[in-house]
């Protein structure tokens, strides 16, 4: 099988107007689906993906043959069950793992869009994934779910569609991108762009990888998914296969050797212009913006149960910015629970194998899946 | 169940919104759930008390009633329940205004600081009363603001908060608990 034909995809023919005034129409949607779509058709979740993720949640990628993102929360028996729970993942638009993306073939140039691509928002993202429902012909989604990006998406979701998911879990993230992550993101495109090899964003009609540039904007922002307890815990100052220091620029410390790792895998699975695009679309990511700054505005339509997780050591999408959802709905009235759980993994805790979130949420989805089944 | 969550239970109507305001493992809220009315969530301060409210399938918030409250606007709840926490906040006076503001009805239930028990501990070993429902030592005791349902009913009285107690003088004698449904 080539590498095309293992990924499922959607032709989205459809014309989907963008936030940027541009519409596109017959474009690619790259999916992937876990368990069965029971009789009933009540049993369908929907994972939005995270700035990095795909479309392949769970066991092993085929593309990279590495493990799924949400390997540790998705599959049998585990968090989000897929013996009992349908669950569909997309690839955003504006990603590269076969969704409509800056490195797909523009029809008039013949060549790839690069930086001609669309600018795309988390509103367009949902809008395009919103088609899977059609195309399952799910009348209302059991859950909406998804971390960082993905919690985004979430809340995009339900705002937009208030009576498509019977729950909601954003988990990790903001209504509105703040200033610091604003100013985070910014300093990984400045990266991809100051490497010389990247070429106004068309790189690839010149056969050249702004492999630098994007390891570096991949090392910062993996900076930014841990946190200071976690790294000092894992690394402190311990020297990377050597006893002593070497008084020269190499990777002195395991914390150095450990990024320039992560910089360097990162090439061979991401393309440069997607994390432009879609660091972008984080970044315009305001839902109060539609409604004057009053958040509870974008859900006042919604009869959509509210689940929200927030980490205590993650500082990216930090406590306060998840309880200002929380807060949001509570205003007007709105089903909404709310954990803070703690962990000493920053950021990143939904992907990793913290028993306390993963029991919230198993508990969560199938309390709430009894009540409505 | 404990009992005081029956007497609870028992002023709660039909079908009402409510908030558990330091809901604990939400027994309370389980049992309201099950029997009176399906509308009721909680705000708890444990972490670990929210995971087991969660296992129940009930609505939680983590929170502070002491912060936390004011996001709730005015009269949003029919019934609004404080049971046995008053006493540990560090300003009682403004979360008993929040349970007032934001529901329509509070229950709050106190641990009576005149049972005879109390006076008599007091009076006859000299320390601090440590009885079944006040466990602790004065050094360990989360309780910052004890008081008597006499005192709880003279506070009422002075802030213009409607309450319901009858046969006063037997109650802050006899009852280990109060409790009370107010109003504005």
């Amino acid at each position: 099988m080539s590498e095309k034909e293992k990924i499922k995809t959607l032709l989205v023919k459809k014309p989907l107007k963008l936030d940027c005034g541009q519409t596109i129409s017959d474009f690619p949607l790259a999916y992937e689906t876990y368990g069965k779509l029971n009789d009933k058709k009540d049993n369908a979740i929907l994972v939005f993906h995270a700035l990095t993720g795909d479309q392949f949640a769970s066991g092993a990628n085929p593309i990279t043959k590495k493990d799924g993102w949400w390997n540790y929360a998705l599959g049998t028996g585990k968090a989000i069950d897929t013996d009992k729970y349908f669950v569909i993942a997309a690839n955003v638009i504006g990603g590269c793992m076969g969704s409509f993306g800056p490195s797909d073939i523009n029809p008039k140039t013949k060549k790839p869009y690069g930086t001609n691509f669309p600018v795309i928002t988390i509103n367009d993202m949902v809008n395009a994934q919103y088609n899977l429902l059609e195309y399952f012909k799910i009348e209302k989604l059991f859950c909406v779910i998804g971390g960082s990006m993905g919690g985004m998406q979430v809340l995009q979701f339900v705002s937009n569609f208030p009576n498509k998911a019977h729950t909601a879990i954003p988990i990790a993230c903001t209504a509105s991108h703040s200033a610091q992550n604003i100013a985070l993101n910014e300093l990984g495109r400045q990266s991809i762009m100051a490497d010389r090899n990247w070429q106004d964003g068309f790189y690839e009609e010149q056969n050249k990888q702004p492999d630098k540039g994007l390891a570096v904007a991949r090392m910062a922002a993996h900076i930014t998914y841990l946190s200071k307890a976690g790294l000092q815990e894992k690394f402190g100052r311990k020297l990377q296969e050597r006893d002593d220091l070497k008084f020269s620029f190499d990777a002195d410390f395991q914390i150095e050797s450990y990024l320039r790792y992560q910089g360097s895998v990162f090439v061979d699975r991401f393309d440069a212009n997607s994390y432009l695009y879609i660091t972008r679309a984080m970044d315009y990511f305001d839902l109060t913006k539609k409604f004057g700054g009053n958040l509870s505005k974008a859900f006042e339509k919604s009869n959509t149960k509210f689940f929200i997780i927030s980490f205590t050591s993650d500082w990216l999408y930090p406590t306060s910015e998840n309880r200002e959802i929380v807060i949001a709905l509570n205003a007007i009235g709105k089903d909404v629970g709310f954990v803070e759980i703690t962990s000493d993994k920053g950021h990143d805790s939904f992907l990793l194998d913290v028993p306390d979130f993963l029991n919230t949420v198993k508990n969560f989805l199938n309390k709430s899946y009894e009540k409505i089944s | 169940m404990k009992k005081e969550f029956y007497n609870i239970a028992k002023l709660i109507t039909k079908n009402s919104k409510i908030l558990d305001v330091g809901c604990g493992n939400g027994e309370l809220m389980k049992y309201i759930t099950e029997n009176i009315s399906k509308d009721i969530r909680g705000i708890e301060l444990s972490k670990s008390n929210v995971q087991k409210c969660v296992e129940k399938g009930l609505t939680v918030i983590e929170g502070d009633a002491e912060k936390d409250l004011k996001q709730f606007p005015d009269s949003s709840f029919d019934f609004v329940i404080l049971s046995q926490t008053l006493q540990a906040f560090l300003d009682p006076e403004n979360v008993l205004n929040e349970l007032l503001r934001i529901g329509k009805k509070a229950i709050v239930s106190i641990p009576n600081f005149g049972h005879w028990k109390v006076r008599l501990h007091l009076l006859l070993k000299g320390t601090m009363p440590v009885t079944e429902n006040l466990p602790n030592e004065w050094y360990n005791t989360p309780n910052l603001h004890m008081c008597t349902i006499k005192d709880f009913e003279n506070y009422c009285k002075r802030r213009n908060i409607k309450i319901n107690l009858k046969n006063l003088k037997f109650q802050n004698l006899f009852s280990e608990l109060g409790i009370f449904i107010l109003e504005k």
